[in-house]
């Protein structure tokens, strides 16, 4: 047992710090870590930067881009990435749709969409969630027929993010009403132009428009869109969603969450006193603090685990998403605990309040109370903190 | 970075688990219990024969030159079998104080007999209202000739009566508060003017009230007006092996309520099916994995060379394993029901000693103003 990196190891961290410390553009590094919502311009010119440099995709297969990294070197790459305020590459296309791909496409999917996803040329979103289908993903009912040699798909899609910037969506659709409800779905793409697909934006309540629904009525498709086996699509969504184990945490952007917390605290004042010298919300900050210094020796028992497991996911990374959102959203109280009455102005814009348009209060109120209405979703997306815990009773408990 | 056990170190802990898991089954604790001081001489010795009572210490003073890694499985497995003998007094407090304070000669004479098990110690340091301030010390040494003289007492001793010798902290100059000033003398528990009233602790184990009036000690542990420093490391390393052995604890705790939930009747159903008390469950797995991981970070802090930083880590370390033993102690009882609440069922006693962990060299509050005065933790 050895909590210290070999000299390789940290020569790499110091490699990712100085890339996105000094050679990223610092000015979208500032916007995020100031909590502020990037346009879709900002959002691509930071995923090219990555992808060229060879960063975008680094859990890809090698012949599509991907690296050999080891977990920690993985494990690095995020932490300095999130630290930095660098934003994640795009993870519609790198952590769901291209990985799919690469792994069940035929080859002519591959070639025609892969290095286009990798470097964003295609943005692509998410078709999953339903009105009726939420947790129960399973029981989705937007249907793809098979006529001739298309699909057409019918139904209804929601909570699909950022899909106001998408080029492509790959959606679940049912193609066998009559199989079990888990084996009657396939995985279809379908550009976001074909006729039939309509969009509602939604607005959440921090003001933002990050969601929408999505509506298909008679979307026509070429069959070969569906990717892999038809009816196969549960075990590639499964796949998808067993993607990402320890990057879920984000125990590095909670570290910049809370060291900018920590300066904004000693310049806010209450009274003579400073914001940071309050017992309360120093034993708050503090306590939020200890948990993720907890987080982040479970995520490195889960990355040095990796290694022996074969591609088994610890069942230790199981806490990781549960913990992790649970701080994320700890973080945001903090700071709407230092920026106290001017948590209240609120501007509506369609790209999601962020900046302090109207110029209440200090620079970096305007985003506190939003960060934190929008933060209530991070234990609620990617399979409910409840369902975490379904889990973790299931496959750990022997429930 | 690698959470692997070395060979050495897992034939150390299947060795540990073994014994425990023969020896140490709830029935024979509690006939443990019964015996003098309540803990068992003849465990005592098995321990010396494993090399467990000269783990820590180097191998040419009889030990078996195991770092911090070989305490912390060592301690989880006496967290898991509830081990009643004195092995955090005797060889982790007062051979690590032998260790970090002690003379060379002293070092070579004194961590033998604690190897071979012949010599037990205790820790007298706590004052009626010093709580975990190691340098509030109000008891005094003065010197008479080329001996001192030790008046003053001691409030809640770990294992004070049955111990062979106590390490007393004591003021050689200084005022109530000051660092300097105070010295780690050794007293033979039986000479004159010292008086110990020992008492069964909350936990099973046993802790004392003492007095010493004009006690004459035997030797002082390195500089007497300087041996604050070597008390807080030593602290430190204690309070990382209690980490380990809450960890112990909470394993027990968490194994045998999903056990008995699996097992439990009611509704004509076993009580595991209800998913109220699955999630809850989940929630102490949840307390225990952010416990583990803490207490390896203690593990490793207790190393750490400078002593801001090892104190800072160590505290915010047992924070954590406060609350995750608190929630799981809580639960543990809860989703046991009545049964938990009996002496006779074990459960309420893996509580009771996590409960006694907690406030064991400093509570939840205390430990994180330590944190936060320390500044940020990254």
């Amino acid at each position: 047992m050895d909590l210290s990196f070999t000299p390789e190891e940290l020569a790499f961290r110091d490699e990712c710090r100085k890339f996105f410390r000094e050679e990223f553009p610092e000015a979208i590094r500032r916007k995020v870590l100031d909590g502020q919502h990037l346009s879709k311009d900002e959002i691509v010119t930071a995923h090219r930067v990555l992808n060229a440099k060879g960063w975008a995709t680094p859990h890809w297969p090698v012949e599509w881009g991907g690296k050999t990294w080891s977990a920690v070197q993985y494990y690095f790459y995020q932490d300095e990435m999130q630290q930095a305020g660098v934003p994640s590459p795009l993870a519609f296309n790198t952590s769901m749709v291209g990985p799919v791909i690469a792994q069940f496409a035929s080859e002519d999917i591959k070639k025609r969409f892969l290095p286009a996803t990798a470097n964003l040329d295609i943005w692509w979103c998410q078709g999953f969630s339903e009105p009726g289908a939420g947790s129960d993903l399973a029981s989705l009912r937007t249907k793809a027929e098979k006529r001739g040699n298309t699909w057409v798909i019918n139904g209804q899609k929601t909570w699909t993010t950022l899909a106001q910037h998408a080029d492509w969506i790959f959606v679940l659709c049912r193609t066998d009403a009559t199989a079990k409800k888990q084996e009657g779905i396939s995985f279809i793409l379908a550009d976001m132009k074909t006729p039939g697909i309509t969009r509602r934006p939604i607005q959440t309540i921090d003001g933002g428009h990050e969601v929408n629904e999505i509506f298909f009525d008679e979307v026509v498709v070429p069959e070969e869109n569906l990717v892999g086996e038809v009816n196969k699509g549960w075990d590639y969504a499964k796949f998808l969603l067993g993607n990402e184990r320890t990057g879920i945490a984000r125990v590095g952007f909670s570290k910049a969450r809370l060291k900018k917390i920590r300066e904004l605290a000693a310049l806010e004042r209450v009274g003579e006193q400073r914001v940071i010298d309050d017992p309360k919300f120093i034993e708050k900050l503090t306590s939020t603090e200890i948990r993720l210094k907890a987080l982040e020796m479970t995520q490195l028992r889960v990355v040095a685990n990796d290694r022996g497991r074969g591609g088994r996911p610890d069942p230790a990374s199981s806490i990781l998403k549960l913990e992790g959102s649970v701080i994320q959203q700890l973080t945001t109280e903090l700071l709407m605990d230092v920026v106290g009455p001017y948590v209240m102005p609120f501007a509506e814009s369609d790209e999601g309040s962020g900046r302090n348009e109207m110029g209440w209060g200090p620079e970096y109120a305007a985003q506190s109370a939003p960060a934190y209405f929008n933060n209530r979703k991070v234990s609620i997306y990617g399979g409910s903190n409840e369902i975490q815990r379904n889990i973790i009773a299931k496959a750990i408990l022997g429930f | 970075m690698d959470f692997d056990l070395s060979d050495d170190q897992r034939l150390l802990k299947d060795s540990v688990d073994r014994l425990i898991a023969d020896r140490y089954a709830f029935d024979s604790r509690k006939k443990i219990m019964a015996e003098p001081g309540g803990w068992s001489r003849d465990m005592w010795a098995q321990f010396a024969e494993l090399g467990l009572l000269g783990l820590p210490f180097p191998e040419a003073q009889g030990g078996f030159g195991g770092g911090p890694v070989e305490t912390m499985l060592v301690m989880e497995a006496i967290g898991r079998g509830l081990v009643l003998e004195p092995f955090l007094p005797t060889v982790i407090l007062g051979g690590g104080l032998i260790q970090a304070a002690g003379s060379p000669e002293q070092q070579k004479t004194l961590l033998p007999q604690i190897a071979q098990g012949k010599k037990t110690y205790a820790f007298a340091q706590v004052e009626r209202s010093s709580r975990y301030n190691l340098a509030d010390v109000q008891t005094t040494a003065k010197q008479d000739g080329g001996s001192w003289i030790i008046n003053g007492e001691k409030s809640v001793v770990m294992a004070g009566d049955t111990a062979d010798t106590l390490i007393v902290t004591a003021r050689t100059a200084g005022g109530r508060f000051d660092r300097g000033g105070i010295g780690l003398f050794l007293v033979n528990a039986k000479a004159q003017g010292v008086t110990i009233q020992g008492y069964p602790t909350q936990d099973g184990a046993h802790a004392a009230e003492i007095r010493f009036d004009n006690a004459r000690a035997e030797a002082v542990l390195g500089d007497p007006a300087g041996g604050l420093a070597a008390a807080e490391l030593v602290m430190d390393q204690a309070m990382a092996a209690i980490c380990a052995e809450a960890v112990g604890l909470m394993h027990e705790m968490h194994v045998s309520t999903v056990d008995y939930m699996k097992t439990r009747k009611q509704f004509g159903r076993a009580i595991s099916e209800f998913q109220v008390l699955q999630h809850r469950s989940v929630d102490m797995f949840v307390a225990l994995e952010q416990a583990r991981s803490m207490s390896i970070f203690a593990t490793f802090a207790a190393s750490e060379t400078d002593p801001a930083t090892r104190s800072r880590n160590i505290s915010a370390a047992k924070v954590q394993i406060n609350n995750s033993g608190k929630h799981i102690g809580q639960e543990c009882v809860q989703l046991h029901g009545g049964i938990a609440m009996t002496m006779e069922y074990k459960a309420g006693h893996y509580f009771k000693r996590m409960t006694m962990l907690e406030q064991l060299f400093g509570d939840t509050n205390t430990h994180q103003a330590k944190v936060a005065k320390a500044g940020s933790l990254f």
